[in-house]
């Protein structure tokens, strides 16, 4: 047992470090420390730049433009990329449907597909969630049918996120309405741009449009968009959900607010001395620091037994990723309500565009403790997670 | 960065988890429980053999060279058995004072006989008014020609009923609660002038309050610097508590366990309960809890190592908060979960939340470390 970095992984720590600080944008970083929206634009320079220095995939296979970096690099990149901060590569190209292509794929289409991914050329969005279909993602209605070489697609995904950007998506389709629910879907990928695709921006209660409702309307698709084989869909959909376990834990941004936290409150006065001089605050604050160290150990643990042991056989310790991860972001957004106290009020309208420049960065607060009551209902409830615990880890 | 453990440390797991299968279970406890000072001699002798007792100490002293990570290793397996025997009080703590501040005479008079399992020691530190400040000592020792002579009360010293040998934390110099003048001796249980009244804890162990009275002891009873001891202190009981956060992760994961089979075979309605969700979600937090215990363990394992003592100190604290927490929630709910039955002194189930109530108000419980951690700046 050894919870030292070695001296080679602190070099490359150090690297990432001075990458960011060369090539981040100033305007980018500050847009999210201050929990403003990135333009689509900002977005694609940014990811161009990572992706010019290699980066841009990092743990996609050597042949297909990845780094061949060991786990505990990725754990370190994307911790760096996480407390700079800096956008993270958008997932659902980079983490998602990338690898279901180049694992399930055929040749032409991990020809056709992956260098665009990697050169954010191809902006992806994930079809899956439905109005009638959230944890019980498999009872999903959306239907495609075979006609000839084409299929027809018709139906309603939602919160799909940053669907108005998206040039691709990849969608899950029941096929075969007469199998068991899990066994008749397939993934078929095809363009945002096709005849029949309506995106209706959704706006959630932080006041932004980061997600949408995605209509499909007599939608043609050639048959080859079909990945891998027909009706085998939910499986390549398992792979893509189990394929990004650590990351969501969102060490790096966690600790980043923390940060903001200690330095807004010891600015920030209350009874006429600084908020981090009151007692009852700071254990607030050094409690919520307590649990995050406890859940970075914790990655660190599933990070060294990948490296170790590979991806094969899930540490049960992943499962506490997402539901302490979560709760530990919700609690650092509620620790700067209560710092920024009565100045939580102003809001800032959004602009056409969705930019929100136009109050203080004060006013994104509020947002930001609205916004990530999300990340506890995302990527499976934690109510899901636990019973995925009860299942999996505890056998009941 | 490796959180597995290497092939010795596999065999050492692997020998103490098979001694106490075939030696500790339930109802073998109970019986220890009546012997003479609460606790088995032949368990003892057992682990003397097994060479756990001469475990940290260096193979020059006698010993088998064994980190904090082999500490670790065993407090777990004793947590996980609920053993009553005092590794604790003579192998951590005593050997500790020894091993970090022992003369060589002091360490040949002591150590030999800790390995071999002749002689147990206790720590008399806490005091009717210092709850969990190493630094507020009334209990005083006072020089008299080469020796000292020392005055004053010890409460709830663990093993002091049984112990050979005291290690005392007394103050030479100063008002009760100066950082300076702190120091540490070594006194015979059996010295003129020690008086002890000895009672069970709610835990099942045993304990004693003792008083000193006018204690006469020589010059070579002091260990380290008489009169400026308290890092030699805080280093030892920051490994004290090192120790019972292990301990604590192995009552928390057999109390999972046990629960979670508990509820499996426990049937109500016509069916387990354990196929209701409100129980399931709570075993599932209960496993969260426990694994966070588990990851500030091996971080407080490791942080036994750092050089620099507020960092240590600090990672200890953060590491005693997460497993205060994790173990109260765990205790709590293994005993909810077992119903009614959970409530008997029958049941195995009660004596795990029994001791993991007991180490939260160990050396410092959540509420102190939490605001250690908060004073002393933070923890990212």
């Amino acid at each position: 047992m050894d919870l030292a970095f070695t001296k080679e992984e602190q070099a490359f720590r150090e690297e990432v470090r001075s990458f960011l600080r060369d090539n981040v944008p100033p305007d980018t970083r500050r847009k999210l420390v201050e929990g403003r929206h990135l333009s689509k634009d900002e977005m694609v320079t940014w990811w161009r730049i990572l992706n010019k220095k290699g980066w841009g995939v990092s743990h996609w296979p050597e042949q297909y433009g990845g780094t061949g970096w060991t786990s505990v690099q990725h754990y370190i990149f994307n911790e760096e990329l996480q407390s700079y901060p800096a956008p993270q590569p958008l997932a659902f190209g980079v983490s998602m449907v990338g690898p279901v292509i180049y694992t399930f794929g055929n040749e032409e289409q991990k020809k056709q597909y992956l260098p665009r991914i990697a050169s954010v050329d191809d902006w992806w969005c994930q079809g899956f969630s439905e109005p009638g279909s959230g944890s019980d993602l498999a009872s999903l209605k959306t239907k495609a049918e075979r006609k000839g070489d084409k299929w027809i697609i018709n139906g309603q995904k939602t919160w799909t996120t940053l669907a108005q950007h998206a040039d691709m998506i990849f969608c899950l389709c029941r096929t075969d309405a007469s199998a068991k629910k899990q066994m008749g879907i397939s993934f078929i990928v095809f363009s945002m741009k096709s005849k029949g695709v309506t995106v209706r921006p959704i706006q959630t209660i932080d006041g932004g449009v980061e997600v949408n409702e995605v209509f499909f309307d007599d939608v043609e698709v050639p048959y080859e968009n079909l990945i891998g084989e027909e009706n085998k869909g939910w499986d390549y959909a398992k792979f893509l959900l189990g394929n990004e376990r650590t990351g969501i834990a969102r060490v790096g941004v966690s600790k980043e607010r923390l940060r903001r936290i200690r330095d807004l409150a010891s600015k920030v006065e209350s009874g006429g001395k600084p908020i981090i001089q009151d007692a009852a605050f700071r254990e607030k604050l050094a409690a919520c620091e307590i649990e995050l160290k406890a859940l970075e150990l914790t990655q660190l643990r599933v990070v060294a037994d990948e490296g170790k042991h590979g991806k094969g056989k899930p540490n049960p310790a992943s499962s506490v990723l997402k539901i302490k991860g979560s709760e530990i972001q919700q609690t650092t957004t509620e620790l700067l309500m209560e710092v920024i106290g009565p100045f939580a009020a102003p809001y800032d309208v959004h602009g056409d565009d969705g930019s929100n420049e136009a109050m203080d960065w004060t006013a994104q607060i509020a947002p930001s403790y609205f916004n990530n009551r999300k990340v506890s209902i995302y990527g499976g409830s934690n109510e899901i997670q636990r019973n995925i615990i009860a299942k999996a880890v505890l056998g009941l | 960065m490796d959180f597995d453990l290497n092939e010795e440390q596999r065999l050492l797991k692997d020998s103490i988890d098979g001694l106490l299968t075939d030696s500790y279970d339930f109802e073998s406890r109970k019986k220890y429980m009546k012997e003479k000072g609460g606790w088995s001699k032949a368990v003892w002798g057992k682990l003397a053999e097994q060479g756990l007792l001469g475990l940290p100490f260096d193979e020059a002293d006698g010993g088998f060279g064994g980190g904090g990570v082999e500490t670790m290793i065993v407090m777990e397996a004793l947590g996980k058995a609920l053993v009553l025997e005092p590794y604790l009080a003579t192998v951590v703590i005593g050997g500790g004072f020894l091993r970090h501040a022992g003369s060589d005479a002091q360490k040949a008079a002591h150590v030999p006989g800790i390995v071999d399992g002749s002689k147990t020691l206790a720590f008399a530190q806490l005091e009717k008014n210092s709850r969990y400040d190493l630094f507020d000592v009334t209990t005083t020792a006072k020089k008299k020609g080469e020796g000292w002579v020392i005055d004053g009360e010890k409460f709830v010293v663990l093993n002091g009923e049984n112990a050979d040998t005291l290690i005392v934390t007394a103050r030479t110099k100063g008002e009760r609660r100066d950082n300076s003048g702190i120091g540490v001796f070594l006194v015979p249980a059996n010295a003129k002038g020690v008086t002890k009244k000895s009672y069970p804890t709610q835990d099942g162990l045993h304990a004693a309050d003792i008083t000193f009275t006018g204690v006469e002891v020589g010059a070579d009873a002091a260990l380290g610097n008489p009169d400026d001891s308290l890092a030699l202190i805080e280093r030892v009981v920051d490994e004290a508590r090192i120790a019972l956060c292990a301990e604590a992760v192995g009552l928390m994961d057999e109390s999972l366990k046990s629960t979670v089979e508990y509820i499996k075979t426990r049937k109500q309605f016509g069916v387990a309960i354990g196929s209701f969700q409100s129980l399931q979600h709570r075993a599932s937090d209960m496993f969260v809890a426990a694994e966070q215990a588990r990851s500030m363990s091996m971080f407080a394992t490791m942080a036994g190592d750092f050089e620099d003592a507020k960092e240590r100190s600090n990672a200890v604290a953060a590491a005693k908060v997460q497993i205060g927490k994790s173990l109260k929630f765990v205790g709590q709910q293994a005993i909810q979960l077992h119903g009614g039955i959970g409530m008997t002194m029958e049941a195995k189930i009660g004596h795990y939340f029994k001791r993991l109530t007991m180490i939260e108000n160990s050396f410092g419980d959540t509420d102190y470390h939490q605001r250690r951690v908060a004073d002393g700046g933070g923890l990212i």
